[in-house]
């Protein structure tokens, strides 16, 4: 199953991202939060991230949701520092970070594949609310 | 440059960055997050917890363990690219001992395509590039006309600081300023300003000769 890691600069809203998007799954689909620093302060971590990924990661792949500036860049050396083969399987989700993980998350625990998972989030650019 | 004034020009970049904290932090403020200044100083404060294990290491592992310090430590942008800047300028010195002009404007070179493919800015968008841009071709054009190192460190300097009076005349592009547009006319960029207190520090140390 495709795991989700979702990047926020604030570890508090990296948490109630996941908690939203797991209220809506049944199967256990790996959601991890990567927000933060080590010590909770407010940035973004290239090595936090890089565990989340393996951690979310079962070898189906993993789509990251990230937040703004450097959240991006953090998670791309993240990706960097992966092995080569686990690397070819995570991709970055060009999409809203809470409104697309609820909906990759969605899309993963139906059994979507990685493109479809980030697909999943990458439509919700489009939708409007109101 | 010997290893040791490596060593030395990454210490007093350490306490530099310290005592400009409040100074890069506050121009943050004026355009961005405001923790600019705080990113840099616990960054660089990791750093420094490693250079007594670096002592008899080669450039390269040097500026490769400064690069991982950096860049799960710093928090928000400056973060990854000056880590993406130290990791490629460390490769061209991999094994090294000893820094030549040749290689520092390799490294300077490859630092700055580091920055540009990390972060995907250009001259012009108000970013450290504005400065660190000029400066490298102060720099190699220096030295190709046949200039001391002094001299080309006094160029180097000159376009730097040029390029940081310039970027208080243009709007941001990139990073967390860029949401403020037009408004972030007037302000001079944090990054910008603490890529001049880098290469500035280098070159006290390189004058100083030890
Ligand atoms: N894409 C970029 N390319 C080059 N330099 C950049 C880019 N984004 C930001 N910067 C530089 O980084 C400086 C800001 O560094 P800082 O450590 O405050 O990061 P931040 O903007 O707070 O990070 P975050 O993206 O996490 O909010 C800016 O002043 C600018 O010089
Ligand atoms: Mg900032």
């Amino acid at each position: 199953m495709v795991g989700i890691v979702i990047v926020s600069h604030s570890n508090k809203a990296a948490q109630g991202i996941k908690e939203l998007s797991i209220q809506m799954i049944q199967s256990p689909v790996q959601v991890i939060d990567a927000g933060g620093m080590v010590d909770g302060d407010i940035g973004t971590d290239a090595n936090r991230i890089k565990d989340a990924i393996e951690k979310a990661d079962d070898g189906d792949g993993v789509v990251v949701l990230v937040d703004l500036g450097s959240a991006i860049m953090s998670t791309e050396m993240a990706i960097e520092f992966l092995d080569r083969e686990q690397r070819e399987r995570v991709v970055i989700a060009d999409g809203p970070i809470l409104e697309g993980a609820i909906a990759a998350s969605l899309q993963a625990s139906i059994g979507g594949t990685l493109v479809q998972v980030k697909g999943a989030a990458e439509e919700c650019r489009e939708v409007s609310k109101l | 440059m010997t290893r040791d004034q490596l060593l030395k020009v990454i210490e007093e970049i350490t306490i530099v960055i310290e005592e400009n904290k409040v100074h890069l932090t506050d121009l943050d403020q004026a355009i961005g997050d405001g923790d600019h200044g705080i990113n840099l100083n616990r960054g660089f404060r990791a750093v420094k917890e490693k250079l007594e294990s670096l002592r008899d290491k080669d450039c390269g592992t040097i500026l490769k363990t400064a690069a991982m310090s950096l860049i799960s430590t710093v928090g928000g942008a400056s973060g990854p690219l000056y880590g993406t800047a130290f990791m490629k300028a460390g490769a061209v010195v991999a094994g090294k001992e000893y820094i030549s002009v040749e290689d520092s404007i390799k490294m300077f070179d490859e630092a700055i395509q580091g920055i540009i493919a990390r972060g995907k800015a250009s001259r012009g968008d108000k970013t450290m590039l504005d400065v660190l841009v000029p400066a490298f071709e102060a720099w190699k054009v220096a030295f190709e006309e046949g200039e001391s190192t002094e001299k080309a460190s006094e160029k180097m300097l000159g376009a730097a600081y040029q390029g940081l009076e310039y970027t208080k005349t243009i709007i941001a592009k990139k990073g967390r300023a860029n949401y403020l547009g037009e408004r972030s006319i007037g302000h001079q960029d944090p990054g910008a300003t603490s890529s001049c207190i880098i290469l500035k520090t280098i070159v006290d140390v390189m004058a100083k000769g030890e």
